[in-house]
């Protein structure tokens, strides 16, 4: 039923080479308004860099992206504009407060109302009692909860997030569990890279296998055994595994 | 992987010939000079090393701009192979300089601004081979190279002038009369002849070991892709 | 070039610029780290000098814009260094990125903000200086040097540094990949700032200014044109 609408990420035949290596090999990837993909596979499979030519941090070697209807890297100032990025680290300003990060970010994005908006992510993020303290001072998961509120400050589209949960405490994972569900709920598109499996499959609406450079396998939460992830995960890695390799020579 | 160029061949031999030719005329056509002596000699292939190591490093910001327009490798190993070759032409040109100031200016060096520019573009383009091998992705490599080639170059003209803002003593020996140049001279025809002829023969030195510099940054990826595919 | 597109989705040109000045200045306001360590290095520079070369009057009269513009470039890649590190370290040249802002507005923020660190060193410079040897620096020509140099010098520092922080040598690199092409600035300020000091005639200075006015102009319309490529993958 939702075939109808457009597609809110469009990933086509997408192909990057660094320099001799492929990392992504004609990879096709499409996620639906509202969906929640969290995005598996090994280590080296390309997650991150995939990440990075969503995000419009890297430009796609051969192939086409599209966001919410706008092209990569053409019209990347539009994609910008709709995306939220939570990388592995942090993107925030020591030597700036909590506030003053949020304040940066949200004139680089010309948020309008920006002070009520500050309040309200700092209240959703529960950041609101050290909203002036030096970023320098907070802890790892208070740097990503900062960074989580840095990435929806002005309310994206599209969510996206490199492992996020590496790295937190039970308290920060819960409430970044909590923060998601919250944008998911709201309608918006998340895709989540990640090696917590048991986290994923609490959160996400769909389960994409990512290895050797493209994506091997999906399954959406519904059509899923109860803690059945981990079983499809390790089939889909095998299945991709025994498949003859057909290397194309660049 | 392609065989060499039957071209290219032909360009090897016409240099080798050429260069013999030069050599020939250096020592032999060109007549002795009165007051300097055989050191003057130094000067045909001085000039035409300065002008082959000038037409690399223009090579390379050529290629530089192409690059950052087109983003193909190609263009990569051209900038590449211009500075490699102008950093040589361009260390002849300035040991050949000195060596010929010894008896005549009677120092090795002078904070000339021919000399001092050619020194200062030789460090800039040693940084650019600095900025190279401290990066490891060959895209960025590309890159980063293309933009400091160009920055590289544009300064050269820059640096030029405001170190000609000072008086020189280095002799312009084609079409100026300054008095104050020490160690001018005129050429003779004979002498203008073999000039010209070693302009000529380092032009085609350059363009040969450009052809085999680009050949070989060629074959060198291709050498990497195959052991690549043996990974696999 | 990229940067000619229009971009109607993105954030207004001067509106992001503003942002990362301000970014960078409220940064630096807290920690100081940048003003601080140049300030430091900047005075130790010039103690050096003040053994290394025996300044006695007549040598000092000399050799102050020398010492001046020397202690200044080595201060400069200390700030260039730092201002960029900082945007390295939490990973922010991303955030910068992902923003809808023109790179160009990124880049002349940076440079705005490094060219006012320069112009702060020196104001404090000077009187240490006039102090300490006992020479009258307040002079408006010289002050004008001093904005024109750093100008230039900051142009292509911003877009050197951001480029060195990216390599695996860091912040090494800056300094000789920046010091071979800026020597026209340098050369052109000290002789300026010479000048102005000896009080010499204005047609021994004008070429100097008429030559570093022409290194600003170019060097900032190179870097204008390719720090697209310098930060974009």
């Amino acid at each position: 039923m939702v075939e109808q609408t457009p597609p809110m990420i469009q990933v086509q035949k997408l192909v990057k080479r660094f320099g001799l290596k492929t990392v992504l090999r004609s990879l096709d990837f499409s996620v639906q308004p509202g969906e929640f993909v969290a995005l598996l596979g090994p280590n080296g499979a390309g997650k991150t860099t995939f990440l990075r030519i969503l995000s419009s941090l890297s430009s796609p070697t051969l192939g086409t992206v599209t966001i919410s209807g706008y092209s990569l890297p053409g019209q990347a100032a539009a994609v910008r504009r709709r995306l939220g990025v939570v990388s592995h680290l942090p993107l925030l300003y020591g030597d700036l407060s909590a506030e003053e990060n949020l304040t940066f970010y949200g004139r680089l994005y010309a948020v309008e109302g920006l002070k009520a908006r500050i309040d309200e992510v700092l209240e959703i993020v529960g950041l609101a009692p050290r909203r002036r303290d030096l970023v320098r001072t907070f802890s790892r998961g208070m740097q990503q909860r900062l960074a989580i509120g840095r990435a929806i400050l002005h309310d994206p589209d599209v969510l996206l997030l490199d492992e996020p949960h590496t790295g937190l405490d039970q308290d920060a994972c819960a409430m970044l569990d909590e923060v998601l569900r919250q944008v998911s709920g709201l309608g918006r598109t998340v895709v989540m890279t990640s090696h917590d499996l048991a986290r994923a499959e609490d959160l996400a609406s769909r389960f994409d296998i990512l290895s050797r450079g493209r994506i091997q396998a999906s399954v959406k939460a519904e059509d899923l055994p109860v803690n059945g992830l981990l079983a499809f995960y390790r089939e889909s890695l095998r299945a991709a595994d025994s498949r003859p390799r057909h290397e194309v020579a660049a | 992987m392609a065989s060499k160029p039957r071209l290219l061949t032909v360009l090897d031999i016409v240099t080798a010939l050429l260069m013999a030719a030069a050599i020939y005329m250096v020592f032999i056509f060109a007549p002795m000079e009165r007051v300097m002596g055989a050191v003057q000699k130094v000067f045909y292939f001085h000039v035409a090393a300065g002008w082959a190591g000038m037409l690399g490093f223009f090579v390379a910001f050529v290629a530089g701009i192409v690059y950052l327009i087109t983003k193909q490798s190609r263009w990569d190993r051209v900038e590449l192979a211009g500075v490699e070759i102008g950093l040589v032409f361009m260390f002849i040109c300035i040991v050949t300089g000195s060596i010929w100031a010894r008896p005549i200016w009677n120092t090795w060096w002078t904070w000339d601004p021919r000399l001092t520019t050619a020194t200062i573009m030789e460090l800039a383009y040693a940084a650019y081979m600095m900025l190279r091998s401290g990066i490891e992705d060959p895209e960025r490599r590309a890159r980063f190279g293309a933009v400091y080639s160009i920055v590289a170059f544009i300064s050269v003209p820059l640096t030029f002038f405001s170190i000609r803002i000072f008086r020189t003593i280095h002799p312009v020996v084609i079409g100026s009369n300054d008095p104050t140049a020490q160690g001018t001279f005129n050429m003779t025809p004979a002498m203008g002849q073999t000039f010209a002829f070693s302009l000529i023969a380092f032009s085609f030195l350059f363009a040969a070991l450009l052809w085999h510099r680009i050949r070989l940054g060629k074959l060198q990826e291709d050498v990497e892709r195959l052991k690549l595919q043996l990974q696999s | 070039m990229r940067t000619a597109v229009t971009r109607p989705a993105g954030t207004p040109f001067v509106r992001s610029m503003l942002a990362v000045v301000w970014k960078d200045l409220a940064a630096e306001w807290r920690s100081k780290e940048i003003l601080s360590s140049m300030l430091v290095f900047a005075l130790l520079v010039i103690l050096i000098f003040n053994f290394a070369l025996e300044l006695d009057a007549s040598a000092r009269r000399e050799a102050t814009a020398g010492i001046l513009w020397v202690t200044l470039a080595f201060a400069g890649t200390l700030g260039l260094n730092r201002s960029m590190a900082v945007e390295k370290d939490r990973g922010c040249l991303d955030g910068l990125l992902l923003a809808p802002v023109d790179r160009t507005a990124i880049y002349f923020g940076k440079s705005i903000a490094n060219w006012l660190f320069m112009l702060s060193v020196a104001l404090i410079v000077l009187p240490v200086y006039s102090i300490l040897y006992n020479v009258n620096l307040f002079n408006p020509g010289l002050l004008m040097v001093i904005l024109l140099g750093s100008e230039g010098y900051v142009a292509i520092g911003t877009l050197l540094s951001s480029m060195a922080v990216q390599t695996r040598m860091r912040d090494i690199l800056l300094p000789i990949l920046l010091f071979p092409v800026i020597i026209p600035v340098v050369l052109a300020s000290v002789k300026a700032s010479y000048g102005y000091l000896q009080g010499s005639a204005m047609t021994d200075i004008q070429p100097w200014i008429t030559l570093l006015v022409a290194s600003d102009l170019i060097f900032t319309a190179v870097a204008f044109m390719v720090f697209d490529y310098v930060v974009e993958e």
